[in-house]
């Protein structure tokens, strides 16, 4: 019996992902990385029923902001909007630098730098696919909870900061 | 848990348990590679798989089935089939596992007695052909096209309250794999882990809920709380003796999430149970009357069935009545070494934070399942002298799962238990920073609630 720890390759609960990391979502209440995408859905800062979506593609760094009715970002004005820099700033706090310039293959010591390094200019994203998929994360929240035991859960223990 | 136990526990290899599990890697291995592109050797790997239940009633079945995967003859039937033979063999291995760990602690269990109900839902039908596609495809062929290919299927899941388990499995390991894609670029695979989630989902499409035998009264007593999350899951597992009768029961509460909810935000998900949140929180006991329990020794939670009781220091409960206490048997499709997760009280221990030392013995604690939901920590656990916990294994070896500590934390003997942030968090430290972070749930609820219902 040794405290050593064995191969994650015979590990039922070896561990894949990583917890995110807790941030306030007012500003951002939706970010992730799919899709060949940084994408996500920045509240306006002036009316409560409007919302952007703003996106990066990985790779070319072409972007895009518009509201969910697909009207242009103002902002969006040969240069990334303050929508973009949002999204930017809290996908950062979220996944950690170091797994959003992987994904967006981008060079960057703080969120900052990687927006000045987007090579890519403004590109047509659609943005209902990200705004539908943004309604579907909150539906989970509308799902009713269950008092069913999930034994399967048993190979996902509650995700803590030690490693 | 005295030392004697402990000692026990680890005397002498279990027969077989090796050979079974080295079987099992055999067919992971397959898995990893994908069943389109067996090869000589992984072919083998699967006779041999099906060869070791060769003398049980899948026996054939099996056989047919490694063979005709073999030849390249794949249906989702024979991928069943061999998940089904996994699943067996890794039965055979909890089976090996809870009776040295119950004989270790002296614990009587009980006869399974209970029916396990099959299903044909088209719903979860729809997830065995992603499941099949995988398993054709191997691990590292995945892609982020596949690892995504179930998305619609398993919201139709998750929309249907019956298949609840099915759905969160699969949510939670297509989030594996999508965060994982491609999978060819990983330098180490999770084999064990998918190959896992892989085959009992694979049963589960096949498999309904099981369904209550008895309905029980009498006073709860907890022990402790489990605390299970995934990105979009999370669920609470209390583990309890019932009074009078001193059986250990677990009673749990689940609720669909997003990432962004996590660590202390998850308690409140569930809100709507202030009598069983209470009771952690407070460390009460509870009263139940008629409520449904499984054969598994789950109690379906009612909270309309349940009222708070005198309080009940779990310290004492674990000291005084756990020994003694029967534990209830293992669901036969539930039978995997993940699912062990015995409660044991220990105490008069060395602890380096790392690993416990008892009259000679010592014992790993499970530090990967140490929740930032609740205020135990590395540095408690080095401080501590007692603990209630879950005995699991995994890799080989056995582990203990702190759900509650004594700790000596300057100079004053201190109980700290993982639901004492039930109904929000205590520590000065933590309600700042939880007041910086804002409300996630009241955020995204106010979100939903704008814009879900245009």
């Amino acid at each position: 019996m040794n405290a050593e720890r064995p191969a994650c390759e015979q590990l039922s609960g070896a561990r894949v992902l990583s917890p995110v990391q807790p941030r306030k979502l007012a500003k951002v209440p939706f970010v992730e990385m799919a899709e060949g995408r940084l994408q996500g859905v920045v509240s306006s800062g002036s009316d409560i029923e409007r919302v952007y979506v703003s996106s990066i593609i990985a790779g070319t760094h072409g972007y895009n902001c518009s509201t969910n009715n697909n009207r242009p970002c103002g902002g969006l004005r040969g240069a990334p909007c303050k929508h973009l820099w949002s999204l930017v700033e809290e996908a950062v706090l979220q996944y950690g630098l170091e797994r959003v310039a992987r994904y967006l293959r981008l060079e960057g010591d703080s969120a900052a730098s990687l927006m000045h390094n987007l090579s890519g200019g403004p590109e047509s994203i659609p943005a209902a696919v990200v705004f539908s998929r943004f309604l579907r994360h909150l539906a989970y929240l509308e799902l009713p909870d269950t008092s069913e035991p999930i034994a399967e859960l048993h190979w996902f223990p509650s995700l803590g900061a030690v490693s | 848990m005295l030392g004697t136990q402990l000692t026990a526990l680890h005397d002498g290899a279990l027969p077989g348990v090796d050979e079974a599990v080295d079987l099992i890697a055999g067919f992971d291995d397959a898995l990893v590679n994908g069943f389109a592109r067996l090869g000589e050797e992984r072919t083998a790997a699967l006779v041999a798989l099906a060869g070791a239940v060769g003398g049980t009633p899948l026996g054939p079945a099996a056989a047919e089935a490694a063979e005709k995967i073999g030849a390249g003859s794949i249906s989702e039937e024979h991928l069943t089939t061999l998940a089904g033979a996994r699943t067996a063999l890794f039965g055979a291995v909890h089976d090996a596992l809870l009776d040295r760990l119950d004989s270790a602690l002296g614990r009587t269990r009980a006869a399974w007695e209970g029916a396990q109900p099959q299903s044909t839902d088209p719903l979860a039908g729809a997830c065995r052909s992603w499941l099949a596609e995988l398993a054709i495809t191997g691990w590292r062929g995945v892609d982020h096209d596949l690892a995504s290919a179930a998305d619609q299927a398993i919201q139709n899941l998750l929309a249907e309250p019956r298949l609840r388990r099915l759905a969160m499995l699969l949510d939670g390991l297509a989030a594996e794999l999508r965060a994982s894609s491609p999978i060819g670029a990983m330098a180490r695979l999770p084999a064990r882990r998918w190959a896992d989630l892989w085959a009992r989902a694979s049963l589960l499409t096949k498999t309904g809920s099981l369904e209550a035998t008895e309905r029980v009264s009498g006073r709860l007593l907890p022990l402790g709380v489990d605390i299970h999350e995934h990105g979009t899951a999370a669920q609470i597992q209390i583990h309890a003796i019932l009074e009078p009768q001193g059986r250990l029961v677990r009673t749990s509460v689940a609720a669909a999430k997003v990432d962004t909810i996590s660590g202390p935000f998850v308690w409140q998900l569930l809100s709507s149970y202030p009598v069983l949140l209470g009771a952690l929180a407070k460390r009460l006991s509870l009263e139940i009357t008629d409520m449904p329990l499984l054969p598994g020794g789950d109690l379906l939670w009612q909270e309309g069935k349940a009222s708070s009781g005198p309080s009940s220091d779990p310290f004492a409960a674990a000291r005084v009545q756990l020994s003694g206490a029967s534990a209830p048997a293992v669901p036969p499709l539930e039978r995997h070494p993940v699912r062990i997760a015995e409660p044991v009280f220990i105490e008069g221990y060395r602890s380096d934070g790392h690993t416990l030392q008892l009259d000679g013995a010592s014992l790993a604690f499970d530090l990967d399942r140490l929740p930032t939901s609740g205020p135990l920590t590395p540095q408690l656990l080095k401080a501590s002298t007692a603990c209630i916990g879950l005995m699991r294994w995994d890799g080989g070896q056995w582990r203990l799962q702190p759900l509650a500590v004594q700790a000596n934390v300057k100079k004053e003997l201190l109980a700290v238990h993982n639901g004492d942030w039930a109904q929000g968090p205590t520590d000065q430290k933590v309600l700042k920073s939880y007041a910086k972070a804002g409300d996630p749930v009241a955020v995204l609820k106010e979100r939903a609630g704008r814009l879900l219902r245009k």
